[in-house]
């Protein structure tokens, strides 16, 4: 599904980085300053890496050798980070809609899954953490992407919050089907999400797990 | 107030300050919205020269900018000459006084509008960005609603020192009534003449009262704004 392997340089930072990801959700692990939310930018085509190619599903994203760098507007990624980045001057409905086709089919549904409806006449400011963080989902889920990227989405929110939040994570994961990149360093998110576990450090991708596996070989982690 | 204003020639001096000061307006805000946002790119090459350049207006004596407006804009200038064969004069007229206004107010007005991008969180336009809107979409629907707050201010500063504009104006087209003499001219005019201080402090009045004005409702504009926006 997604077939990436770049090279490239943030200042001081070398990346070099190749995975090969399926259907489902993908997390992408490891230490601070590891190289995770670089990938995940270049994805995003936020960050151009100096060589390499990143493809999802047969699309081209970006490929050096043939020249081709898609935009970030025509890549259809959806993208939630850590602060869910709501636009402060529009209301929940309008942040929805903002990358959302006209009368998108998904609409209701995703509406009904992440539980929006009852928000929808709000504004950014009188959301809580959590709600916010749905709304930034719901925002990204409706853009129509290819491929979900979020980047430590619950990182943000105290536990009592992730744990509000998690379960429609996983009712994401279990009714759409939209492949998931997932960036986290909290290994009960990624036992109770991931299908497949990368663990990247100094840019470098250093193994391809299972969940399990990862939570077997990482007990130092919370 | 009210015998003031039905005085014709009072009537006139305001309407007339109050047209050249809306109209400079019209023309300068879209420009100053487009510099602002150029200004605002932290990667942008000459930036300190571009800035200097905006800027300059504000620091040069009025009588100068008003000589080098009559040198390029006069009847004989490089683009009078040319402006005035397609029927638009600016000297002596209303119309330069506009000009004049608007040059002088311009840094004023970018300023803050300048300021009102650069403080947008880079991410909203990096998020906007991933989720397909095109580079207008994303000025129309983020940069510039955001940028609102900023956009007042400028607005109401360039407003106030266009209507208290001299030095380049009396320069440029002269001090006219009826044609290029506003507010301030009006004042001076009037200061130069032994019986003229009554009237001329009744100008004054009215200079404050506008600006005030202005500037009131450019505050409870802004701060609802931003109420609104809880930024």
């Amino acid at each position: 599904m997604l077939n990436l392997d770049i090279k490239g340089q943030v200042g001081t930072f070398s990346v070099n980085a190749e995975l090969q990801a399926g259907l489902g959700v993908t997390a992408l692990v490891g230490p601070s300053g590891a190289g995770k939310t670089t990938v995940l930018r270049a994805i995003a085509g936020l960050w151009r890496p100096t060589e390499g190619r990143i493809e999802i599903a047969e699309n081209v994203l970006f490929d050096n050798g043939e020249g081709i760098d898609l935009p970030v507007n025509k890549r259809r990624l959806g993208i939630v980070f850590q602060d869910p980045l709501l636009f402060p001057h529009l209301s929940v409905e309008q942040n929805l809609k903002y990358g959302s086709p006209a009368k998108n089919p998904a609409w209701d549904g995703i509406i009904n899954l992440l539980d929006l409806g009852e928000l929808l006449k709000r504004v950014p400011r009188n959301l809580s953490g959590g709600e916010a963080q749905r709304v930034a989902l719901g925002r990204a889920l409706l853009s129509d992407p290819q491929l979900l990227l979020l980047d430590e989405p619950l990182t943000g929110l105290d536990d009592e919050r992730r744990e509000q939040v998690l379960p429609f994570l996983e009712r994401l994961r279990d009714e759409t089907d939209v492949p998931i990149v997932y960036v986290s360093h909290h290994r009960d998110e990624i036992s109770r999400l991931a299908d497949l576990v990368f663990s990247i450090k100094d840019g470098t991708i250093v193994s391809e797990q299972t969940p399990k596996e990862y939570v077997q070989s990482r007990p130092d982690l919370s | 107030m009210d015998s003031l204003f039905s005085d014709p020639a009072v009537r006139e001096i305001v309407w007339l300050s109050l047209k050249v000061s809306i109209v400079a307006m019209i023309f300068v805000l879209p420009l100053a919205i487009m510099v602002g946002k150029w200004l605002a790119k932290p990667d942008l090459r000459g930036k300190s020269l571009i800035s200097a350049l905006v800027h300059l207006p504000l620091v040069l004596p009025p009588v100068v900018t008003g000589y080098v407006l009559l040198l390029v804009f006069g009847r004989n200038g490089a683009v009078g000459s040319f402006l005035n064969d397609i029927g638009v004069g600016f000297t002596f007229s209303w119309v330069g006084a506009a000009l004049a206004a608007g040059i002088m107010a311009f840094p004023l007005v970018v300023r803050p509008i300048r300021l009102a991008f650069e403080n947008q969180d880079p991410r909203l336009h990096e998020l906007a960005n991933t989720l397909g809107a095109s580079r207008w979409k994303r000025f129309n629907t983020i940069a510039l609603p955001l940028a609102w707050p900023g956009v007042i201010s400028g607005l109401v500063l360039g407003f106030a020192k266009a209507l208290g504009e001299f030095g380049a104006t009396i320069t440029f087209v002269s001090n006219i009534p009826g044609e290029t003499q506003t507010l301030s001219l009006a004042i001076y005019t009037l200061l130069q003449s032994p019986s003229g201080d009554s009237s001329a402090f009744a100008l004054m009045g009215i200079a404050v009262v506008i600006s005030f004005a202005a500037i009131l409702l450019s505050e409870i504009l802004a701060s609802r704004l931003t109420k609104k926006r809880g930024q």
